[in-house]
This record gives structure tokens, C-alpha cells and sequence, in this order.
């Protein structure tokens, strides 16, 4: 059938922030919906929370409103938009929600809006677990034995009827948040509760437990013409029982029969054509080991995570297809992409292997606890694609960006045979490490399967590996050795240490031998049908398909690798522009990632996709093989920059900001030492390798400090110090995690936090614009809350900071993007960081001034001035719209994770507020992170460290004029009542009495200040506020702590009662009011 | 060490896997990615080497239950990646001992991708496959080797075998290389087949009184097929027919039209057709060599199937002689169960019209009563 004509204008919902469950994934989907939608020219308006998408960029919609998703929002949009379809299925289970909503308040209706794709009875067929359970016992299709409650007696019921262990799954949450497996009385009525408070609908589904079986997943796809197709099948590595997200996972399944293959996967078309979805589905499938036993455990409606990492695996644009199907296209009358001369009406062949490894945030978050079970917990993930299975795994592994490559990790070494494997029955992130020693051992595969439950292919495999390191320790290296190593993937550095050689003899032996990665191209047919996609990966002893044109000049544009805290989807905002604006200076534009989720792993985005590992080596068989004219390392995070060194090491040509003043950033002596010379203010710092030098260095500075290991992510491992044993415990572990870097102690200066980004060809500099933040210095930049333009900062200020940003801009010769973050305390304003790179808030910063910060930064590194691109220099004239960003955090899915914030990052994601005037600004920012202002005026706690007492009490005020009561820990109790305030005074022990509270939802927020460093393990499990802290997540209670983030809170929540009118507008037309407004 | 040979020169190197010995056959490319016991067991391999384009091989062993044939069919085995360990509760054997023990040649870490982008580009091919040397006497054997003429009926039975299901529909089925698979699936739809070797007489089929004949799949060149052809010829008319494969090819040169041999054929668990009745779209498990010309049917044949990725004909049928056939595998094995609906819905169709003629009996019967 060809495109529906009636439809003209459409809605496409993107998926708000970015949080454990939900990543960069929707950010591609949603852009190759809209792409697709706009191919049909079909008028796009996009509206997302989220402002570092790039599918909030307004090339890519025609309308797009950067607003709460709220019904709200949805229904003033709606009412002024007038769409006539919408998609609901590319945002996520957020999208999906939304469009339940809108569906149930009827607002679809009322507003005329058709949903496009898959329909709302298929959805709720697919998400209703009892519907779900009735239609798949009509059709024939087991699913383990369940029952969905909506209270605690009736899952109890069930549970003594079936017995332990059991899963349960909340019905409508994201990632399988507030799930689990229970194996007794406690932990199951645990669970239970939990779920039932997370779920929206207050309803968890009990189910028999299948932990031990195969999990695997199948991506398919239905049109309106019932034409099926399965797209990809992918197999865990891990057996059911921990989350599809949280599993290693490969692609296609390895020990299926074809038998059991088509099992399945006759199954999943049989569903879907039951269920009558239109577009992208995944279904989730337990196999038993020993016979053909299987169940159906899930199905997503929807386009999800698996089918990014489906699409990425075989080249088949799920998001894109779901959208053509949308607009009323059957698959057999859509081309494949790829091909060109077939249609989207196959099933891709692959003749490689796909291996995923997800990322976790444990390296940030050392104290959390690293088990793994049916509640996700990572916040990104690597794909890596070999021709075998070894090396596919290999690159996997590599992709990871652990200091450590190999699969026997040192810190397994020293356990016993009885430790290791009581070990291997621990079900965490590094279990597949632990199989790795026990294989260097005489443990058997088949013990490692008995515990594991792990396929003995998989084990089979690693072993292989595992003994291959043990022919390098042993054999001589001669060429055969060598190339035989390089085809299971090991690299030169990996090689060099088991042999014992140099790397710089391994790299010789390599040339004499004339061994060189080749490229093989992804191509969704296994060569069956001639194909030029431009997306490849490298393999060893195999015919070379890359084909270079020497003629052309390409630039190579390094991404930032897997989604963690610290570094997001910003990162892929800023190296998918870099290759549009590369293309746009007239050079091919290639892009290297290991990320599965991100557009910048879109075969269309640059002329080249290669989809590696970010290590030096894999970069540098890239660059052997196209010698492009230069490397772009600014815009993919730390994670480009740290490689910057290596290839300059190597002779690359890295364009932009040099690598020498990349250096005088990053090293501590000579950035003091350029600030001094420019005569800027800084706080007084020390970088110290030695305890004896720490001391030497309080007493110089004096308290409080802030320490931290030089070269981070995301502040990792910083702390705010307040006194000399605090100082010594820092220093005495963060030695372990940085041996090569020293750590660096600062003047801690409790000031007012601003940051700006800036570009600057060399001599121009041009300042988009300056952000201040809300909470005090002290909370990492990406965990504050931030307003443009300031709203508290002096005109003498702001123009002193353009000043130093220009000094130094100019001292480093920049070339391209850089973010320097001040704190100003007493009219001083310090110089805290300067980062030569693109920055977290690039994507902003150019939504809400209008200036393409990546785009002018690219021209400037290529040559042109900022002037002859067009542009003023200086500070960029300030807008009259107002935005406020908020961080969110995805601590619900963390257990042990103290949410205090703190000098080190903890936010996984952000939304923007953006309007005519601060305070609307503030509601909607607060409204898109999903705070909610409760109508009853309930009870407030509040627990205030001695730092923050004094704030406290304004806030007591305020929320007493609110009507609010006051709930209040001894010393706070106390402290408030010598100013005149009442508080009800709980004990600050009573832990319990607190949790009772919460979980009679009596407590509508607390405020809770952290006395000292309690994000570190050793005060952590003790620390009150510590578990006041995790309780309230766990309870989903809002628990502030900072006064700083409270305050904004309140001036949101008194704003609220006055129950203002919000309205909502895309993002051009609070620019042209901007505009209007200088009129 | 295993050695390929391609027509065109080209030498592949690499481990074998199976049996030493030498062999000779037709290069050809599988893109399923599992199902390679099916593969190697299908008769319509034979005289063929086949190289699978999926790397991991072996994965899961040899079982009991999947073979498709008692014996290999193919006469080589070509791969990237063998697995050394194979894993499944159901394996008997591991791929390389069931090679070793079917006496052929296998060989893998070839580069796999690479050698079917030749085939694709150079077309189909004669090749050798050998554990020892590449020497003239091979070279010169290799150019002078030819396709058996009588593949099909080579690997075709050479006794009538019976499966008998009471009652059920009675099949008259020749094989011409038939897979396993097709007859259980007839089977399991209740058909009683009478299997009869691929040089069958009309006559002693038109003899058994079956409610129709099934012509199978299997190898080589159709026109090859004669004596099939001249029996199937002495048919039309007669009996209701359906053809898989090869069966659907004698089918299309016994009703007049052409066939030609494709390029480098289809193999793979992964081609749409679509129904050109009701446009609803199949994905297909195909293995073949040689298409049938559209425009050489007769004007009483209609085109019921074709192929989304080439436009090829893949299915017809002549309501005039109850004539139906397909040029995939309905049967799958390997590969996708989507057709499998074809099969039974052709013989429900038989089965309705044996009720309808019983009926027509009764009431003749019931009539003459009156």
C-alpha cells in the first residue's frame, strides 16, 4: 500500500532524559523517524525534554519544542500543532506512556490525531501483563506461570502456591526498574512493595522463575499487510535471571539449532501478527537447555534498545522501517537501505559476529553494589563486530575502555580455587573475568557451566582464548603466532606483555611481516548482493574491501564510546555534527565508535562508518588505511581526548587546539603556571604522588580541599575534604585507581559556579553565552542545576570572564570548542577549569543562543576565522528566553549509591525548562526531571548538616507559609526552635519510623544535607543521612541535599500554588521573541 | 591442510576439517546462519561444495533428529571458523567426525566473505577441494569435469518406500532427490505417500490410483532430468501435481517453458517472495541454481509467486491440469516455516476434493437408490 496522503503533519515523541533503561537508542530512532518522516514531506514537530538530543536540533524537525512531557505540555502542543498522526513507538517507554495517556484522557480524539504505527490496543495487549498472558494462551504460546497483583496478600498467595524463587516485574517501568528475583519470604515481600510503588499502575507481575535458561531475543517486524520479518535474533551470553541489559549478548545466536531457531522465531512472527503491531517489536524468549521448552518472557511494542543494537548489528534501519511502515508502506514496497537493489522485505544475513557488553557505572560509583539481576543497571553499552566469535569478543572487551584489555584480571589471580569459585556463583559485572582465571585453572567447563549456567560454547570459546594467551607466554613470537593472535583479536599490547617484548619489537615484527587489519563492510545480505555501505570493521588475513579514493581528503572524527556518567548523549550530539560540518568543509568525513545506541553509528551520518574500539590500535588501522588529513579528537569526550597524545605520539595530524595546549589543560603545573602568567585568579593547588606531599600541602592551603586524580570522566573520584584524616583516607585509595597520574589537591572555594562555552579560531574568540549554576561549588558542574543567561551575575563580572576566557583562549591557541568553568566568591572570580574540547553543554548552549557552536568550531580548526564565517566576537548578546537545565539521576536502579550530590558526577542525564521568564523556566525544568508538587500539604523532613543549618532555616520559613509541616532530626529540631520555628522532632537514629512514614507516603520531601564525604564506602553503610538517602529513592520521595537545590525548589513549588499558565512554544519562537523583545 | 581450486584459478587455503581425499564439484554459497547439518544432508547439494557465509560453524554439533538425507550429499565443506567444542544437549557427534566418517573433504579459516563475493562476481563454478597437493593431473581433471547428467537420479531412492497414513490423501510422490523434511511435513499432514525412485513410469503411478503426485526437490540442471520429464509429461492431464524445486522445474519444462541457469542461484533462509494473488509477502527457504522464464509459460500457466530480491519467477499454477509448484523449500530445513502453509493448504484442497467425491458418490449411490 503507498504512504497514507492524509497524513501531512506529524507528532514524534522523543524520550526525555537520559536514564539507566533509556539512552542514546532514542535519540537515533527518533531521528531516523523523523528523517524518514520528512523524506514522505511530512511536516515533522518533535518535542523532547531533553536538549542534548540530536533529534532536537531543529534541522532535523520542522517544529521542535524542547517542553515537559507532560499531558499538559502534549495537549497545548497538540491544540496549537494540530498534527494528524502521531508515532508513539520510537520514545521509549516514556513515549509509549505518554501516548497511553494521551489515548485514555482522550485528547487523541478530541484533537482529531491518529496513531500511527502500532495501535493503542496493541500496546496494550503487549504491556497489560494479564491481556498479554490471555492472548498468548489463545495463541498457543507458553509463558511461565504468573499471576499480576495489585497487592502484597495476593502476591503472597501466589507464592506459597508456587513456591521460591520467583520474579517480579513491575507492570509500566523502564529498565524492569523496581523488579527482581526473590528466593525467600523477606526478600519477596521486598520486592513486591517496591514494585508496587514503582509501578504506575500499582501493579507487579509474580512470575515463575526460568533463571538458568537461554535468554533470546528476537527483533522483528510486521507491516499492515501482515507481511513478518525477523530482523535479527540475538542470543545472552548470560542465562536468564539478569537483565537483557545488563548481558553480555551476541548476535546471531551461537548454539541454536536451526530447528530451535525457527522455533522461536516462528513464535515471535505468530505474536506479533496476533498482537497486529506496525513497525519494530522485540520478543524475549527463555530456552530450555535440554529440550525445546521455551516461554515467551516479554514483548516491547515499541522500538527499544535491542533493536538499536539489531539495527547496528545487521545494517537494517529498524526506527526507519517502523516509520515508513507508520506512514502506511508495506515492506516489500520500501528499498533496502543498503542494497539498494532489494527491498526491506528480507531477512538479513550476517557473516560476522556481534558481541555487547554493557557499560556499568561500578568504576564511578565503587561503594554500589555490583550485582546484576532482572533491574538494569548500566547506563550504556559497547557493540563490537569481528568475524569470528573470539574476535568479536576481543574488540568487546577492548571497547570497554577498562585500563586492562585482557580476560585474566590480575585481582583473580591471588583467590583460591574454593574462592574463585564461590566467586563465579556471584552474578555481577565482572563474572566473565572470573570464568576467564577459572579456565587458567584445572576448573572445568563443565563446573563453570554448573555454576554459571553459561553455555559451555561461551566457556568453550573463552577458553580458547584464555589458553592462546598461554601459547604466546610460551611460544616463541614468530609471524604465524603473531597473525594467528591478531585474528582472535589480541592486541599488540596485549601480545607484547605475554610474550615479554616490547611493544615497539611486536610493532616491528608486525611491518616485517607486512600484517595489516583489514576492512570488511556490514551489508545486511552476507555479499550476496553487491552492496556500498560505507560501514566497516576491521579483521585480520582477509581481503581487504575498504576502497579508498587517495584523491579525496577525509578527516577522522574519534566519538566518545558508551553512554556513562560523565559523559552522555552530548558527546554523540557534538561528533555527528563534527562530520556534518567536516562534509560541509568539503572533506569525506569518517567517524569511529564502539557505541551501539548513537546516531553517530548511523551508516548515514558520515561517509564512513567504522565501527571499532577506541584504543590507540584500532584507531591507528583506520588511519593506515584512509591516511586522512587529520584526526578530530575534540568532540568525543574524554575518551578521544586521552587517545589525542598517542596518535600525536604516532605523527597524526590532530586538527584543532594542539596537543601540547591540550596538555598545559590537563596537567596541573603548567596550567597554574599559564594562569599565573596571565595574571588569573586560581584556587591554590598542589598535584601530589606522596602522602608526605599531601600533608605539605593542607598545610600550605588549609581546609577545606578538594582532591581528585588528574586525567577524569566526569569528576570521578573527587572529594571535598574538610580535615587531615579525610585528606589521608582519599589519598590512601585514590592512589590504587591512578598510579601513572598524581592526585591533585585544591583550595576548595564555597562559591558562586559559572561556566561558558566559547569557540575560537586561534585569535577570535566568540562566547555563545554563560551559565550559572544553582547549587554553590561543590556539586559536580553535570550534577547542577543551571540557568542561561545568569540571572546573579554583574556586568563587570561577565565581562572579566569573557576576559580570561579570551587570554586564555588565545595563550592555548585554540582552535575549535572550549568550556572554562569559574567560581566566583567576593567579587574574585577563579579560574577552575578550562577544557579545551567540546563540552557537556554544547548541545545547549547552540539550541538556546541559535549559534551552531559545532559547526563554527569545525570551520575555525579547517581555517576560517569566526569573523569570516559570519560572526560578531565577544559575549554573544544575551537572549531574553531563560532556560534551566536539571540534572536527573537514575539512583532508583543503583542500590548502595549515596545520591548526595557531590563533587563527582553522579546524574545520568538532563532535561531543559525553557521560557520567557526564569520562574516558568524553573517549574518546566523541574516538571521535565519528573519532580511533582504535591496538591496536599504534607509532612517535610528536613536534616541539616552544620554547614547548612543557617540555610535551613529561610527554607523552615517558607515551607511553614506553605502550609507545610516540619519534620525534623535532633539537631535540626533543635536549631530551628532557637530561631522561633516548630518542628516535629524524629529521633535521628530511627531509621524505621522514617521509612514508615515514607512508605505511608506521608513524607512529601525531605531536605537532607550530608555531613561529610558520605559518598565513600567507609562512612557510607553507617551514615544515617546515608540511609535516609537511599530509602527515600527507594520510596520515591524527593530528597534534596543541597539548600541551594531546595530553594529552587521551593521558589518552584510557591510559583506552582499560584498555579500559573504555562505555555509551551518551540524553540525558534522563544528565540524570535528574543528578537521581538530587542525590538 | 586443505586446498581449494576454483575454475577461474583462484587457490583457497586453509585447515581441514573433514575427511583427506579429493573431490570435485560445483562451487555454491549458503547464506543461513544455521541449519548447516540440514545443509550438508540436502540431496539437492549433491555434486556441489558448498561454502557457508555465516562464520561460526559446528556450533551445536551433529544430532539425530535433523538430518535430511542418511548421508552428506555435498561433496565439500567450506567455512571461516570452525568450532572446535561443540555444544548442544541433543549433539551426537561433532561436524568434523560426521565429515570423517562421509569421507568428505572440508576445510576451514577461509575467507569466506571473500570467496563468495567471487562467486557472486564470476557466477557459478566448477571447483576441487583437496587435502593434499594442487597437482597438474587436478588441474587438468577440474577442467575437464562436468556435472553428473544423472545427478538427481543418483541421489534419488532406488526402491519404492511407503508411508502409509490410513485414510489420508494417497501421494504418489518421485524423488529426485528428496529431503527428509518434505516427507515428514506430507506426513504430518496426513498424506499416505508412495516414495518411488526418480525413473518411475507413468503408468505405474497412474496405476496406483493416487489422489495426486508430489514431484521433489534435488540437484543439477532440469533439463537433465529426461526420464523424469518424459513421466511427468505422460501425467499432466491426468492427476493433480505439485513441485518443489527441481520438481517445479521438470513442472515448468513438461507445461513448455524455458529454464536458465542464474548466476550464482539462491541459497540462503532469507529470500521474500511474494504472492502475486494476494501480495502478501513470504520469507523463503531457497536452494537453486536454475530459474524458470517468465515469458516462455504457457498462456494456460499463471505466475503465482516471485522474488523480491531478483524478480524471478518462483511459483505457478495450471488450474487446467491441477498443476502447482513452487520454487522454494515450503518444507524450510533449513531455514523459515513461513510457506509451510502452501503445503497444506494443497493438500486440505485434495483432501476436500476426495470428501466431495466421496460425497458425489453417496449421492449417486443415494440417487440410483431412489
Amino acid at each position: 500500500m503507498p504512504r497514507n496522503n492524509d497524513i501531512k503533519n506529524v507528532l514524534v515523541i522523543g524520550s526525555g532524559p537520559i536514564v539507566i533503561g533509556q539512552a542514546a537508542e532514542f535519540d537515533y530512532a527518533g531521528v531516523q523517524a523523523c528523517r524518514a518522516l520528512k523524506e514522505e514531506g511530512v511536516r515533522v514537530v518533535l518535542v523532547n525534554s531533553n536538549p542534548a538530543t540530536i533529534m532536537t536540533d531543529e534541522n532535523i524537525a520542522d517544529k521542535v519544542y524542547i517542553e515537559p512531557l507532560t499531558v499538559e505540555a502534549f495537549e497545548y502542543i497538540i491544540k496549537k500543532e494540530r498534527p494528524d498522526g502521531m508515532i508513539a513507538s520510537l520514545g521509549g517507554q516514556t513515549g509509549l506512556n505518554l501516548a497511553m495517556q494521551l489515548h485514555e484522557k482522550g485528547i487523541l480524539n478530541k484533537y482529531n490525531v491518529k496513531l500511527l504505527g502500532t495501535k493503542i490496543d496493541a500496546i496494550n495487549n503487549a504491556e497489560d501483563r494479564e491481556l498479554f498472558k490471555a492472548l498468548m494462551l489463545k495463541i498457543g504460546e507458553p509463558v511461565p506461570e504468573s499471576t499480576t497483583v495489585s497487592s502484597l496478600e495476593e502476591a503472597k498467595k501466589f507464592a506459597e502456591k508456587i513456591g521460591f524463587p520467583l520474579i517480579i516485574r513491575p507492570a509500566f517501568t523502564l529498565g524492569g526498574s523496581g523488579g527482581g528475583i526473590a528466593s525467600n519470604q523477606q526478600e519477596f515481600e521486598e520486592i513486591v512493595h517496591s514494585g508496587l510503588l514503582r509501578s504506575p499502575i500499582s501493579q507487579v507481575l509474580v512470575e515463575k522463575s526460568i533463571a538458568g535458561y537461554k535468554e533470546i531475543e528476537y527483533e522483528v517486524m510486521r507491516d499492515a499487510n501482515d507481511t513478518c520479518i525477523a530482523i535479527c535474533n540475538m542470543e545472552n551470553i548470560d542465562p536468564i535471571g539478569i537483565h537483557t541489559g545488563d548481558s553480555f549478548v551476541v548476535a546471531p545466536s551461537q548454539t541454536l539449532t536451526n530447528k530451535e531457531y525457527q522455533m522461536l522465531r516462528t513464535s515471535a512472527l505468530k505474536i506479533i501478527k496476533a498482537l497486529k503491531i506496525e513497525g519494530g517489536c522485540n520478543v524475549q524468549y527463555a530456552l530450555d537447555t535440554k529440550s525445546e521448552q521455551y516461554y515467551v518472557i516479554e514483548v516491547n511494542p515499541r522500538v527499544s534498545r535491542s533493536s538499536a543494537l539489531a539495527s547496528k548489528a545487521t545494517g537494517y534501519p529498524i526506527a526507519k522501517v517502523t516509520t515508513k511502515i507508520a506512514m502506511g508502506y508495506y515492506l516489500h514496497e520500501l528499498p533496502n537501505a543498503i542494497t539498494h537493489k532489494t527491498v526491506a522485505a528480507f531477512e538479513p544475513a550476517l557473516d560476522y559476529v556481534v558481541t555487547k557488553i554493557p557499560k556499568w557505572p561500578f568504576d564511578k560509583f565503587a561503594q554500589g553494589d555490583r550485582l546484576l539481576g532482572t533491574k538494569m543497571k548500566a547506563t550504556g553499552e559497547i557493540m563490537a563486530i569481528g568475524r569470528t566469535f573470539e574476535s568479536s569478543f576481543k574488540k568487546a572487551v577492548t571497547s570497554m575502555e577498562d585500563k586492562n584489555t585482557g580476560l585474566v584480571r590480575r585481582k583473580y589471580m591471588q583467590l583460591s580455587d574454593d574462592e574463585l569459585k564461590a566467586l563465579l556463583h556471584v552474578q555481577d559485572d565482572r563474572r566473565i573475568f572470573r570464568v576467564a582465571e577459572a579456565l587458567t585453572r584445572r576448573i572445568s567447563v563443565d563446573e563453570i557451566n554448573q555454576i554459571t549456567k553459561i553455555d559451555k560454547w561461551f566457556i568453550y570459546k573463552i577458553k580458547s582464548l584464555v589458553d592462546f594467551e598461554q601459547r604466546l607466554k610460551g611460544e616463541i613470537l614468530t609471524p604465524e603466532l603473531y597473525l594467528e593472535a591478531k585474528e582472535k583479536g589480541f592486541l599488540d599490547t596485549e601480545i607484547a606483555v605475554f610474550a615479554k617484548k616490547r611493544l615497539a619489537d611486536v610493532k616491528k615484527l608486525r611491518e616485517e611481516a607486512g600484517i595489516n587489519a583489514s576492512f570488511k563492510i556490514v551489508d545486511t545480505c552476507a555479499a550476496e548482493f553487491e552492496a556500498q555501505t560505507p560501514y566497516y570493521y576491521s579483521t585480520y588475513n582477509e581481503f581487504d574491501e575498504n576502497k579508498v579514493n587517495k584523491e579525496e581528503k577525509s578527516i577522522l572524527i574519534l566519538g566518545s564510546g558508551p553512554i556513562r556518567i560523565g559523559q552522555g548523549i552530548e558527546f554523540d550530539y557534538c561528533s555527528v555534527h563534527a562530520a556534518w560540518s567536516v562534509r560541509d568543509n568539503g572533506y569525506k568525513s569518517l567517524i569511529v565508535n564502539s557505541n551501539p545506541e548513537t546516531l553517530s553509528t548511523d551508516f548515514d551520518v558520515a561517509d564512513k562508518l567504522y565501527f571499532e574500539p577506541m584504543n590507540i590500535e584500532n584507531i591507528m588501522n583506520i588511519i593506515k588505511s584512509e591516511n586522512p588529513a587529520g584526526v578530530m579528537v575534540q568532540f568525543g569526550g574524554q575518551t578521544a581526548i586521552n587517545l589525542a597524545g598517542k596518535l600525536h605520539e604516532q605523527g597524526v595530524n590532530i586538527i584543532g587546539t594542539s596537543i601540547e595546549s591540550i596538555n598545559i589543560a590537563e596537567d596541573r603545573k603548567l596550567f597554574e603556571k599559564l594562569l599565573r602568567d596571565l595574571n588569573i585568579p586560581q584556587p591554590q593547588g598542589r598535584a601530589v604522588r606522596k602522602v608526605e606531599e599531601a600533608i605539605k600541602a593542607y598545610e600550605e592551603l588549609g581546609f577545606p580541599l578538594l582532591v581528585r586524580p588528574s586525567y577524569v570522566i566526569g569528576g570521578r573520584g573527587m572529594q571535598v575534604v574538610y580535615n587531615k584524616d579525610e585528606l589521608l583516607t582519599y589519598f590512601n585509595s585514590a592512589l590504587k585507581f591512578s598510579d601513572e597520574h598524581p592526585v591533585l589537591i585544591d583550595q576548595y572555594i564555597e562559591g558562586q559556579e559559572v561556566e561558558l562555552d566559547a569557540i575560537s579560531d586561534g585569535d577570535n574568540i566568540l562566547i555563545p553565552g554563560i551559565t550559572e549554576h544553582i547549587e554553590r561549588a561543590g556539586i559536580h558542574s553535570g550534577d547542577s542545576m543551571a540557568i542561561y543567561p545568569t540571572q546573579n551575575v554583574s556586568e563587570s563580572i561577565k565581562s572579566r570572564l569573557v576576559d580570561y576566557c579570551e587570554k586564555i583562549a588565545r595563550a592555548l591557541k585554540v582552535k575549535g570548542l572550549m568550556n572554562i568553568q569559574f567560581v566566583i566568591k567576593d567579587d574574585i572570580a577563579y579560574v577552575i577549569e578550562v577544557n579545551p574540547r567540546a563540552s557537556r553543554t554544547v548541545p545547549i548552549m547552540s539550541k538556546v543562543t541559535g549559534i551552531p557552536m559545532v559547526e563554527i568550531g569545525i570551520n575555525a580548526c579547517l581555517g576560517l576565522s569566526i569573523p569570516e564565517q559570519g560572526y560578531k566576537t565577544g559575549l554573544a548578546q544575551e537572549t531574553s528566553l531563560v532556560c534551566v537545565k536539571v540534572p536527573v539521576f537514575s539512583f532508583q536502579k543503583l542500590n548502595r549509591i549515596d545520591p548526595a550530590l557531590a563533587p563527582e558526577m553522579k546524574s545520568t542525564g538532563e532535561v531543559l525548562g525553557i521560557d520567557t521568564n526564569f520562574d516558568n523556566a524553573l517549574l518546566k525544568g523541574f516538571l521535565a526531571a519528573g519532580y511533582t508538587f504535591p496538591e496536599r500539604r504534607g509532612d517535610v523532613m528536613l536534616s541539616l548538616n552544620d554547614n547548612t543549618k543557617p540555610d535551613g532555616v529561610e527554607i523552615a520559613r517558607s515551607l511553614a507559609d506553605l502550609g507545610y509541616r516540619i519534620v525534623a532530626t535532633t539537631g535540626t529540631h533543635n536549631f530551628l526552635k532557637q530561631y522561633g520555628i516548630n518542628s516535629r522532632e524524629i529521633q535521628h537514629f530511627d531509621i524505621e519510623k522514617m521509612q514508615e512514614h515514607m512508605k505511608k507516603g506521608q513524607l512529601c520531601f525531605i531536605i537532607n544535607t550530608p555531613t561529610t564525604n558520605a559518598n565513600s564506602a567507609r562512612v557510607g553503610s553507617q551514615n544515617r543521612g546515608f540511609l535516609i538517602r537511599t530509602i527515600s529513592e527507594m520510596y520515591s520521595t524527593p530528597c534534596f541535599t543541597s539548600t541551594d537545590t531546595a530553594n529552587a525548589y521551593l521558589r518552584a513549588l510557591k510559583y506552582f500554588v499560584s498555579r500559573p499558565e504555562l505555555t509551551y512554544d518551540s524553540i525558534d519562537v522563544y528565540r524570535k521573541k528574543k528578537t521581538l523583545a530587542e525590538v | 591442510m586443505a586446498k581449494l581450486l576454483l575454475q577461474n584459478g583462484m587457490i583457497f587455503e586453509g585447515a581441514s576439517i573433514g575427511a583427506e581425499g579429493t573431490a570435485y564439484g560445483e562451487i555454491c554459497f549458503n547464506t543461513s546462519m544455521a541449519g548447516y547439518q540440514e545443509i550438508l544432508t540436502d540431496p539437492s547439494y549433491a555434486e556441489q561444495v558448498i561454502v557457508m557465509t555465516y562464520p561460526e560453524i559446528g556450533n551445536y554439533g551433529i544430532n539425530p533428529d535433523d538430518f535430511e538425507c542418511s548421508r552428506v550429499n555435498a561433496r565439500g565443506f567450506i567455512i571461516k571458523n570452525y568450532c572446535e567444542h561443540e555444544s548442544h544437549y541433543k549433539s551426537s557427534m561433532s561436524l568434523s567426525d560426521y565429515l570423517k566418517k562421509s569421507c568428505i573433504v572440508g576445510i576451514s579459516g577461509i575467507d569466506t566473505r571473500y570467496l563468495t563475493t567471487v562467486i557472486r562476481e564470476s557466477g557459478a563454478m566448477n571447483c576441487v577441494v583437496t587435502t593434499g597437493e594442487i597437482t597438474d593431473e587436478i588441474r587438468e581433471n577440474l577442467k575437464n569435469y562436468r556435472m553428473s547428467k544423472d545427478v538427481a537420479l543418483n541421489v534419488s531412492r532406488k526402491r519404492t518406500d511407503y508411508f502409509k497414513n490410513k485414510g489420508g490423501v494417497r501421494l504418489a510422490v518421485i524423488d529426485v532427490g528428496i529431503k527428509k523434511s518434505i516427507i515428514d511435513n506430507l506426513s504430518a499432514l496426513g498424506c499416505d505417500l508412495t516414495v518411488f525412485p526418480g525413473d518411475v513410469s507413468a503408468k505405474e503411478i497412474l496405476n496406483g490410483k493416487f489422489d495426486a503426485v508430489f514431484i521433489s526437490n534435488g540437484p543439477g540442471d532440469p533439463q537433465d532430468a529426461e526420464k523424469t520429464i518424459n513421466t511427468v509429461k505422460n501425467l499432466v492431464g491426468k492427476i493433480p501435481m505439485f513441485g518443489i524445486c527441481l520438481g517445479y522445474q521438470i513442472l515448468c519444462i513438461v507445461l513448455g517453458a524455458k529454464t536458465y541457469k542464474l548466476k550464482y542461484g539462491h541459497r540462503g533462509a532469507n529470500h521474500p517472495v511474494i504472492n502475486l494473488e494476494n501480495n502478501k509477502v513470504l520469507i523463503t527457504s531457497q536452494n537453486h541454481g536454475y530459474a524458470t522464464l517468465p515469458e516462455t509459460l504457457p498462456a494456460n500457466v499463471i505466475p503465482t509467486y516471485k522474488n523480491l530480491n531478483d524478480q524471478t519467477l518462483e511459483g505457478f499454477k495450471c488450474p487446467e491440469y491441477k498443476i502447482e509448484a513452487v520454487q522454494f523449500h515450503p518444507e524450510a530445513a533449513p531455514g523459515p516455516a513461513d510457506a509451510n502453509m502452501i503445503l497444506k493448504s494443497w493438500v486440505e484442497g485434495l483432501k476436500n476434493e476426495k470428501t466431495h467425491k466421496k460425497e458425489n458418490i453417496f449421492k449417486k449411490i443415494f440417487a440410483l437408490k431412489k
